[in-house]
C-alpha cells in the first residue's frame, strides 16, 4: 500500500507555532476534564468513603481489565450548565473490557447532588445505552442514584427521551440478547428501582444498596410504618425475599467481583467477517498532529497530513486522487482495523459530492467502516454551483452517508458548517462514535456570515422603511451577534449538550479511534440498501 | 536376612529407609493414613497399606494395625523409623512376640534406657559420668543447701511433682540460696501441693554432643564418632554436624568409649545415640562432661555420621536386625571429611515458628543440593497432624568452612514456593560470626532468636509482588494469538484513558492480611501495542521505585508466591465469601487460623463479646492457636463443638449482625 510522504518541516516556525496553539487549547482542556472528573465536593467524597464505598471512578476502574482501557464517553456532558457543579452530568459512563468483554459502563455519582438525573444525565445515560444497542454491547450499571433530579422534572419525566427510555432501552436490549447487568451500590428509589429490577442479572452490596419504589419517608408518610432503608430495600430483603436482586455481595469489591464473573461466562461475540491486521505505529507520530494543524481554522491545509498521523504505517490507498479533490478519500487501516476514510481538504463541489458518495457505496459493499474527518465550511455556493446541481450532487452524498449500514465514526478536527456537517456525517446521521477536537467549531455557519446576512437582512427592512443604518449601528448590531456564535460554536458548548460524545486531543484521536472501531465490531456489519439517488 | 520389611512411618525417613532396602534386595512395605494417601513414601514402596485416619494417634501410633499390615503383607521385619513407636518398647515387644523382626533394640534394652531416670542409674553404674544432683528425703533448708553447694553453683531448683516451669529456680550463688529455695518451695507448695525439690546442677554453656553407637546380637559394639547437635532451639535441634568442631582426640576417645561401655551395658543391638552435655563450649580434654540420655533408634542427624564415614547405617540396622555381625570392627571405621546438616521446617521463625499449613507449590533448587532428604514434592498438602520439617540438606567437605559454604549456598538456592519454611533463618544461622568460629552453646539461638527470625521483607517487596499479581492477570487475560478475533486495541495494558494517568486503589491480600494498594499507569508509555507496567504502593506513604531485592516467583490459583532472597510473600486478590452470612449473622465471624482440633470454646450463643476476647483455642501441631473476636459484638452462632477437627478458615464463630 503506497505510503503518505508529509511535507511538514517539524523544525519549522509555522510547525512551532502551531504547536504552542494547539497546545494551549489541550492544556485548558485537561484543566475542564480534571475538574470534571473529580465528582462531587471533598466533603461528599469522604463521607462517600467513610460508608465504605469506593469512588465513581474507582468503582469503574476495578470493574474493567486492570490496566485495559476505559474510552470514557462525554466526560464534559453539562458543562457549564445547571450552576456549573453537575460534572459530567452526574454519571460516568464509556466503553471498557470487562473479564475480555468489551461493554458499556453507566456509573452514577452519588457524591454529586445524590446521583440524581438532570436532563443531560438522562441524555448521557440514554447515549451510552445506545452506542451499547448499536454494537451489541452488553452493558453494566453501577446504580447509586435518587433517581430523577424533582426541581428539573419536566425535562426528565415525561418525554420520549427522558428518564423512561431507560428501561424501555433494557427491555429491548435485552429481548436483542444484549446483557444487562446492574450492581446496586447505593440508593435504586423510584423510577431507579426498575435499572436493577429490568437488568438480566443483579448483584446488590450489603448495607449500601437499598431498592425500593418509596423509600423509608414516602412508606412513612403513606402508610405510617416505620422502617429502615435497609429492612424495607436491603441486600437481605432483596436476595432472600423479594428476588429483585440475585448476588449477594459483601462490599464494592465483592460486588465487582461478581460482575466480572458474570462478564466471564458470558458467550463470545460472533466473529466478524472484517480481517483485522496486527497494529503498526505510523511512520509519523501522532504527537506531531499539535503542529500540522494550523492555529487559525481559515488555513486550508491537507488532510493528507492528519490522516498520514492517524492510520497504520502510514500507509494510505487513496481513491480518485485527482477528481473533486477536495475531498479525500482512501483505505487504510487503524490499529489493525481497515476502515475507510472521507477527509475535507476544502469546499464540497459536485465533483467532491459524487466522489464521497461514488466511496461510499464501495465501503458499504465492502462492508468497510467509515471514518469522517470533518473540517468543513459547507457545500460551494453561487449560480455556478446551483447551476451545476450542487444541491443534486450533495444530496448523493447525504443519502449515502445516511444508508451506508457499515460502523461509522466522525471527527470534527477543524470547522464544522452547516450542510457540510450532514455530508460528513455529523450527529443526526448517527455514527456509532463522533468525537470533537478542541479546536474546532460547530455552527450552522460561520459567526461572521450569520451577522453579515442577519445585517443585510436588517438593513433591507430599515432601507425599505427609508431609514438610515449607519456603520456604529451595524456593528453594534453584529457584535452580539458574533458573540454568540464565538462562544455557541465553541466545543465546550457542544460537548456540554452532548452534540457530540466528548472532545478529545489530536494526539488521543489515533487510540481513540482503534478503540471506538474495535468496540463497533461487535456487531454484524448488516447489508445496505441505498435510497433513490438523485442522478 | 530380611526379605520384607514394613516400614512404619512417613516422609523423608520412610523414603531413606526404602531406598537402602531397595538396594540390598529388600522389598518394602509403607504404610499410610488418610493424609498420606499419596504421599511420596506409599509411592516408592512396593506395596502400601492404609492403616488408618490422618492423626497419628490412629495410624502411626495404632502399632496393632501396624503389626496386622506386617502379617498381611508378609513382611518378616518391621523398621520403626524415629519418631512414632520407634522408641516404644511395648511395641517392640509386641513386634517379635508377633514372629516378626523389629529392627531396632529389644525391648529390655529399651526399657532399660528408656526413661531418663532409668537410663542415668545405668550410666552411673557404667561409670559414665552423669549430670550431679540430689533427689532425697532431706528437704530441709540447710540439708538442701548443703547439697546444693557439694554439687557446684549454679543449680537448679526443680519442684519434684513440677511441671510448666512452676517451682523451678535457678541460683547463681550461694548467697543466694535460702530466699529461692524458699519462694520454690512456697510456689511448689501451692501450685501441686507438695512442697519438694530437687537439686540439678546447671551446666553453663554446654555443647551437645553425641556418640552414634551400634551393637550386634553377638555383644559386639562399636561407635562411629559423635556428632554436634548444639544449634538448638527449646530444645529442638536446628543444625548437627560431624564431627564436633574443636573436638580434642583425648576427649572424643573418653566419650566415645563411655558410650560404647553404656551399650555393653545393657547388651544393646542396632543404631543407638548416646547423648551427653559438655561443659564450657570447649572439647578439649579437661573439659567435663555429663551422659543425659540415650536414644534407642536412628537418629534424624544420622545423615552425617554416614557423609563423614561412608557408611550406610540403614544397612547396618538391616544386618544387625537380620542376625548378622556388625559389618565392620571398630578399627575399620574412620572419619574423613566433615558434614552438616540443617533442618528445613514448614514454620514461619517471624510468627514465633507457628507450623505453616498448606499446598507447596514447587519446591525449587533440590538439585543443587549435595544430599537432600525430603519427604514431600510439588503439589502436596502439609498437613497439621505430623511433625513440622520437610526436609534436610545436608552438605559436607573436605573441611568444616567448606562444608558450611556448601550448605549456606545449597540453601539460598532452595525455595519452597508454599507454606513459609525457616530456611533464611537456618542460612542467617549458618552465617553467624559464632557458628562459623565453632564457638557454641545450646543457648545461642535463644540469645540470637530476634535477629535470626527477623523478617526483612519491605514495603517495597510487597508493593512488587502485587504488580507480579497484577502482571499475571493480565497476562491470562491476554489472547494467545493477535489473530485472534479480540485482539485489538482493547487488549492492550496502557490504562488509556482521555486525561491524567490512572490511579485506582487496588484491594489485595499480602501474607493473608487484606491491604489497599495503589496503583498508578505511567501516562507517557501509551499505545496499542505497548505495555506499561503500573507502579504499586503500598500503605499511603509512597514506596521508593525499585528499592527492593530480586524476586523468584510462582504463580499459583491466582496467588503469588514470590521470593525475596528466600523470603516468601504471597499475594492475592481477597476472595469474598458470602455464604458466611447467608445463615443471617451478617456479622464478622471467627474462623480457624490453622487446620486443627477446636481444643476449648469460651463462649456460647447470645454472649457479650469484646474486641480481642478469647473465642476458642485451635490445637494444631503441638501448638496452641487462641482465635479472639475481631470486634465487640454477640454471639450469634456458635458452629463449632470441642474436639472437632477443623480446616484452615473454617467458621467457629459468628457475630450478629450491627444493625
Amino acid at each position: 500500500m503506497p505510503k503518505l510522504i508529509s511535507e511538514i518541516n517539524t523544525s519549522s516556525e509555522e510547525f512551532q507555532a502551531n504547536r504552542a496553539a494547539m497546545q494551549a487549547v489541550v492544556a485548558d482542556l485537561a484543566e475542564k476534564r480534571l475538574a470534571a472528573t473529580s465528582g462531587g465536593p471533598d466533603r461528599l467524597k469522604e463521607r462517600h468513603l467513610a460508608r465504605g464505598k469506593l469512588l465513581p471512578r474507582d468503582r469503574v476502574m476495578g470493574l474493567i481489565d486492570p490496566g485495559s482501557p476505559f474510552l470514557e464517553l462525554s466526560q464534559l456532558a453539562a458543562y457549564d450548565m445547571y450552576g456549573g457543579d453537575i460534572h459530567g452530568a452526574g454519571v460516568i459512563t464509556g466503553v471498557g473490557r470487562v473479564a475480555g468483554r468489551e461493554c458499556v459502563i453507566v456509573c452514577n455519582d452519588a457524591t454529586i447532588k445524590g446521583g440524581t438525573y438532570y436532563p443531560m444525565t438522562v441524555k448521557k445515560h440514554l447515549r451510552a445505552q445506545e452506542i451499547a444497542e448499536e454494537n451489541r454491547l452488553p452493558c453494566v450499571y453501577l446504580v447509586d442514584s435518587g433517581g430523577a433530579n424533582l426541581p428539573h422534572w419536566t425535562d426528565v419525566f415525561p418525554d420520549k427521551d427522558d428518564f423512561g427510555r431507560i428501561f424501555y432501552n433494557q427491555a429491548r436490549m435485552s429481548a436483542a440478547g444484549i446483557p444487562q447487568i446492574a450492581v446496586v451500590m447505593g440508593s435504586c428509589t423510584a423510577g431507579g428501582a426498575y435499572v436493577p429490577a429490568m437488568s438480566d442479572e443483579t448483584i446488590i452490596v450489603r448495607r449500601q444498596g437499598t431498592i425500593f419504589l418509596g423509600g423509608p419517608p414516602l412508606v412513612k408518610a403513606a402508610t405510617g410504618e416505620t422502617v429502615s432503608a435497609e429492612d424495607l430495600g436491603g441486600a437481605d430483603v432483596h436476595t432472600r425475599l423479594s428476588g429483585v436482586a440475585d448476588h449477594y455481595a459483601l462490599n464494592d469489591d465483592h460486588a465487582l467481583d461478581i460482575a466480572r464473573n458474570i462478564m466471564g461466562t458470558l458467550t463470545a461475540p460472533r466473529r466478524q467477517e472484517i480481517v483485522t491486521r496486527a497494529s503498526r505505529d505510523p511512520v509519523y507520530s501522532p504527537a506531531e498532529l499539535d503542529g500540522v494543524v494550523p492555529a487559525s481554522l481559515a488555513t486550508q491545509y491537507d488532510a493528507r497530513e492528519i490522516i498520514a498521523r492517524l492510520v497504520d504505517g502510514s500507509d494510505f490507498d487513496e481513491f480518485k486522487r485527482n477528481f473533486g479533490t477536495t475531498l479525500v478519500t482512501g483505505f487504510a487501516h487503524i490499529e489493525g482495523i481497515p476502515v475507510a476514510i472521507l477527509a475535507n481538504n476544502g469546499i464540497l463541489y459536485s465533483e467532491s459530492a459524487q466522489k464521497g458518495a461514488h466511496f461510499i457505496e464501495l465501503a458499504a459493499q465492502r462492508k468497510i467502516p467509515l471514518l469522517f474527518l470533518q473540517n468543513i465550511t459547507g457545500f460551494m455556493v453561487g449560480r455556478d454551483a446551483e447551476a451545476g446541481g450542487i444541491a443534486r450532487n450533495g444530496a448523493k452524498m447525504v443519502m449515502a452517508v445516511a444508508c451506508a449500514n457499515v460502523p461509522k465514526v466522525t471527527v470534527v478536527v477543524g470547522g464544522s458548517y452547516g450542510a457540510g456537517n450532514y455530508a460528513m456525517c455529523g450527529r443526526a446521521y448517527s455514527p456509532r462514535f463522533m468525537f470533537t477536537w478542541p479546536n474546532a467549531r460547530i455552527s450552522v455557519m460561520g459567526g461572521q456570515q450569520a451577522a453579515s446576512v442577519l445585517a443585510t437582512v436588517r438593513r433591507d427592512n430599515i432601507e425599505a422603511d427609508g431609514k438610515t443604518w449607519s456603520a456604529e449601528e451595524e456593528a453594534a448590531f453584529k457584535q452580539p451577534i458574533l458573540e454568540a456564535y464565538d462562544r455557541e460554536g465553541h466545543p465546550y458548548y457542544g460537548t456540554a449538550r452532548m452534540w457530540d460524545d466528548g472532545i478529545i486531543t489530536p494526539g488521543e484521536t489515533r487510540r481513540v479511534l482503534g478503540l471506538a472501531f474495535a468496540a463497533t465490531l461487535n456487531a454484524p456489519i448488516a447489508d445496505t440498501r441505498f435510497g433513490v439517488f438523485r442522478m | 536376612m530380611l526379605k520384607k520389611i514394613l516400614i512404619a512411618n512417613r516422609g523423608e525417613i520412610a523414603r531413606r529407609i526404602i531406598r537402602t532396602a531397595r538396594q540390598m534386595g529388600i522389598a518394602t512395605v509403607a504404610v499410610y493414613s488418610d493424609a498420606d494417601a499419596s504421599a511420596l513414601h506409599v509411592e516408592e514402596a512396593d506395596e502400601a497399606i492404609h492403616i488408618g485416619p490422618s492423626p497419628a494417634t490412629d495410624s502411626y501410633l495404632r502399632g496393632d494395625k501396624i503389626i496386622a499390615a506386617a502379617k498381611a503383607t508378609g513382611a518378616d521385619g518391621i523398621h520403626p523409623g524415629y519418631g512414632f513407636l520407634s522408641e516404644n518398647a511395648d511395641f517392640a515387644q509386641a513386634v517379635a512376640e508377633a514372629g516378626l523382626t523389629f529392627v531396632g533394640p529389644t525391648a529390655a534394652a529399651m526399657r532399660a534406657l528408656g526413661g531418663k531416670a532409668a537410663a542415668k542409674e545405668v550410666a552411673i553404674k557404667a561409670d559414665v559420668p552423669v549430670v550431679p544432683g540430689y533427689q532425697g528425703e532431706k528437704q530441709d533448708a540447710p540439708s538442701l543447701a548443703a547439697e546444693a553447694k557439694k554439687i557446684g553453683y549454679p543449680v537448679m531448683i526443680k519442684a519434684v511433682a513440677g511441671g510448666g516451669g512452676r517451682g523451678m529456680r535457678a541460683v547463681e550463688r550461694e548467697a543466694d540460696m535460702a530466699e529461692l529455695l524458699a519462694s520454690a518451695q512456697r510456689e511448689a507448695a501451692g501450685a501441686f501441693g507438695d512442697a519438694r525439690v530437687l537439686i540439678e546442677k546447671v551446666v553453663v554453656r554446654p555443647r551437645h554432643i553425641e556418640v552414634q553407637v551400634f551393637g550386634d546380637a553377638h555383644g559386639n559394639v562399636v561407635h562411629l564418632f559423635e556428632r554436634d547437635c548444639t544449634l538448638q532451639r527449646r530444645n529442638q535441634k536446628v543444625i548437627e554436624e560431624a564431627p564436633a568442631p574443636g573436638m580434642s582426640p583425648e576427649l572424643r576417645e573418653k566419650m566415645c568409649g563411655a558410650a560404647v561401655k553404656l551399650a555393653k551395658a545393657v547388651g544393646y543391638r542396632g543404631a543407638g545415640t548416646v547423648e551427653f552435655l559438655v561443659e564450657g563450649g570447649s572439647l578439649d580434654a579437661q573439659a567435663k562432661w555429663y551422659f543425659i540420655e540415650m536414644n534407642t533408634r536412628l537418629q534424624v542427624e544420622h545423615p552425617v555420621t554416614e557423609e563423614i564415614t561412608g557408611l550406610d547405617l540403614v544397612e547396618w540396622q538391616l544386618r544387625v536386625a537380620s542376625g548378622e555381625n556388625l559389618p565392620l570392627p571398630q578399627d575399620k571405621i574412620t572419619m574423613s571429611r566433615h558434614a552438616i546438616e540443617a533442618r528445613l521446617c514448614a514454620e514461619d521463625p517471624s510468627k514465633g515458628f507457628l507450623p505453616g499449613v498448606g499446598r507447596i507449590r514447587e519446591i525449587w533448587g533440590a538439585g543443587e543440593v549435595e544430599r537432600l532428604e525430603i519427604g514431600v514434592r510439588s503439589g502436596d498438602e502439609i498437613s497439621p497432624f505430623y511433625d513440622s520439617m520437610i526436609a534436610k540438606l545436608i552438605a559436607s567437605g573436605s573441611n568444616r568452612d567448606i562444608a558450611l559454604q556448601r550448605l549456606t549456598r545449597s540453601l539460598e538456592g532452595f525455595i519452597v514456593f508454599g507454606p513459609a519454611t525457616n530456611g533464611v533463618f537456618l542460612r542467617r544461622l549458618l552465617q553467624d560470626s559464632g557458628v562459623k568460629a565453632g564457638v557454641m552453646d545450646t543457648g545461642l539461638i535463644g540469645r540470637e532468636i530476634d535477629r535470626l527470625s527477623q523478617r526483612m521483607v519491605s514495603d517495597a517487596e510487597k508493593a512488587d509482588t502485587v504488580a507480579e499479581l497484577l502482571r499475571h492477570e493480565r497476562e491470562a487475560a491476554t489472547p494467545a494469538s493477535s489473530h485472534h478475533y479480540s485482539y485489538t486495541g482493547w487488549a492492550a495494558n496502557d490504562a488509556f484513558q482521555l486525561g491524567g494517568a490512572r490511579t485506582m486503589p487496588m484491594k489485595v491480600v499480602i501474607d493473608g492480611e487484606p491491604q489497599t494498594a495503589t496503583v498508578t499507569w505511567p501516562a507517557a508509555a501509551r499505545g496499542s501495542t505497548g505495555f506499561a507496567w503500573p507502579s504499586v504502593s503500598l500503605g499511603g506513604a509512597g514506596v521508593p521505585a525499585g528499592g527492593h531485592r530480586g524476586r523468584q516467583n510462582v504463580i499459583y490459583d491466582g496467588t503469588v508466591y514470590a521470593s525475596f532472597d528466600g523470603e516468601l510473600v504471597t499475594a492475592s486478590r481477597p476472595v469474598y465469601d458470602a455464604s458466611a452470612v447467608e445463615d443471617g449473622h451478617a456479622g464478622d465471624t471467627v474462623r480457624a487460623p490453622i487446620n486443627g482440633k477446636v481444643a476449648r470454646i469460651f463462649v456460647a450463643e447470645g454472649d457479650t463479646v469484646a474486641k480481642g476476647d478469647r473465642i476458642a483455642v485451635v490445637e494444631a501441631m503441638k501448638m496452641e492457636h487462641v482465635v479472639h473476636a475481631g470486634r465487640d459484638g454477640t454471639i450469634g452462632k456458635v458452629a463449632v463443638s470441642e474436639g472437632a477437627q477443623v480446616n484452615q478458615g473454617a467458621l467457629i464463630a459468628a457475630l450478629t449482625e450491627i444493625s
